[in-house]
C-alpha cells in the first residue's frame, strides 16, 4: 500500500473520494467503449477476411491473363496499347466516425460517364488474353476498393481497442485499488484519532473530578 | 487527378493502368520506401503493392498503419500470393483481441 506518503486529514479523504468516482465513471464508460468497438471490430474483419479471400482469387486470374497477354504481345505494342488510358479513378474521401475512431470511406468518380470504358486500345494489335484480363481487374475493382476501406479501418480500430484496453486496465487494477486503499487508510487513521482524543478527553475529566472530590475533603 | 496508386513490379501491375489508377513500377525495396513516402505526401488515398514488394519492406508500411491516409494495402502479383495480406489482417486481429479469434479455425 502506497500509505507512506500520504498524510490522514479529511482534505485528503475528500480528494482521495473525488478521484475515486472519477476513475469508476471513467472506467465504465472506457469499457463499454471498448466493449462496442470490439463488436464492430470483429465485424468488420469477418468481412475483411472474405474479401481478401475473394480478391486474391480475382487478382490471381486477372494476373494469369495479364501474363499470357505480355507473352503473347510484344512489349512495344502493349506499351502503346496502355499509354494513354481512357479512364481516370478519382477516389472522394469521407471520414467516419466510430466511436471516436475515425475511418475513411471511399467514393469512386471516373473520369468518362461509362465505368466499362476500360479499353483504351484498338483490338487488332492485342492479344484476346489481354482483354479478358482487363475486364476481370476491372470488375475486382469495387472489392478492391471495399477492401481497402475495410483494410484499413480494421488497422485504426484494432490501436485504438488496444489503447482502450490499457487504459481500462490500469483503471481497473491499478487507480482504484490504489484510491480504495488509501481512503480505508485515512478514515482508520481518522477513526483512530478520534478514539485517542475521545480516551484523552475523558482521562482529563477523571482528573478533574477526582482533583474536584479532594479539594472538597480539605475544606470539609 | 488520381489518387489511387499501384505499387510493384511492372508485370504485375501493367493492367492497372486501363482501369485510371497509377502504375508505379518499382522493384527495390529502399526506393519503393522512398515512393512510398512521396506518393503519401501526395495525398494519395489508396496505394496497392504487390505482396512480393511488401514482404520485403514491413517497416516501411508499418509507419502508415497508424495515419489515416494512405491505406496501404498488399495484393498478390504476378509471381502469387505470398500470404503477407492475410498476415497483416491477423496481426490487427492479435492487436485488438490479444489472441487471434478468427484465422484459427482452419
Amino acid at each position: 500500500m502506497a500509505s507512506t506518503q500520504i498524510i490522514p486529514t479529511r482534505m485528503e479523504l475528500a480528494k482521495q473520494k473525488r478521484r475515486l468516482a472519477t476513475a469508476m465513471r471513467g472506467h465504465k464508460l472506457l469499457k463499454d467503449k471498448r466493449d462496442e468497438l470490439m463488436r464492430q471490430f470483429l465485424d468488420l474483419v469477418r468481412e475483411n477476411k472474405t474479401l481478401r479471400e475473394s480478391v486474391e482469387e480475382k487478382m490471381r486470374r486477372a494476373n494469369a491473363g495479364f501474363l499470357m497477354a505480355r507473352a503473347a504481345t510484344s512489349d512495344q505494342v502493349l506499351n502503346t496499347a496502355l499509354l494513354a488510358p481512357k479512364q481516370q479513378i478519382y477516389l472522394e474521401t469521407h471520414v467516419k466516425n466510430v466511436m471516436s475512431v475515425e475511418i475513411p470511406e471511399f467514393e469512386k468518380t471516373t473520369r468518362t460517364e461509362n465505368e466499362g470504358d476500360i479499353f483504351s486500345y484498338g483490338f487488332a494489335f492485342t492479344a484476346s488474353e489481354l482483354d479478358d484480363a482487363v475486364s476481370t481487374l476491372s470488375s475486382a475493382l469495387p472489392e478492391l476498393l471495399r477492401l481497402a476501406e475495410v483494410e484499413k479501418s480494421c488497422r485504426l480500430m484494432s490501436e485504438e481497442i488496444e489503447k482502450t484496453r490499457r487504459r481500462v486496465n490500469a483503471l481497473e487494477h491499478q487507480i482504484i485499488p490504489d484510491a480504495q486503499s488509501k481512503i480505508k487508510f485515512i478514515t482508520m487513521k481518522l477513526d483512530e484519532n478520534e478514539r485517542s482524543s475521545q480516551i484523552r478527553l475523558m482521562k482529563i475529566q477523571d482528573m478533574m473530578v477526582a482533583e474536584a472530590i479532594e479539594k472538597a475533603k480539605q475544606r470539609g | 487527378m488520381v489518387n489511387i496508386a499501384v505499387m510493384g513490379d511492372y508485370d504485375s501491375i501493367y493492367g492497372f493502368q486501363a482501369l485510371g489508377i497509377r502504375v508505379c513500377p518499382v522493384t527495390d525495396p529502399e526506393e519503393a520506401a522512398r515512393l512510398l513516402k512521396k506518393l503519401a505526401e501526395e495525398k494519395t488515398a489508396v496505394i496497392y503493392i504487390t505482396e512480393a514488394l511488401a514482404s520485403r519492406m514491413p517497416d516501411a508500411l508499418a509507419a502508415y498503419d497508424s495515419e489515416f491516409l494512405p491505406a496501404v494495402i498488399p495484393i498478390p502479383g504476378i509471381s502469387g500470393n505470398t500470404g503477407i495480406g492475410l498476415a497483416r489482417v491477423r496481426k490487427s486481429v492479435e492487436k485488438a483481441v490479444g489472441t487471434d479469434i478468427i484465422f484459427n479455425e482452419r
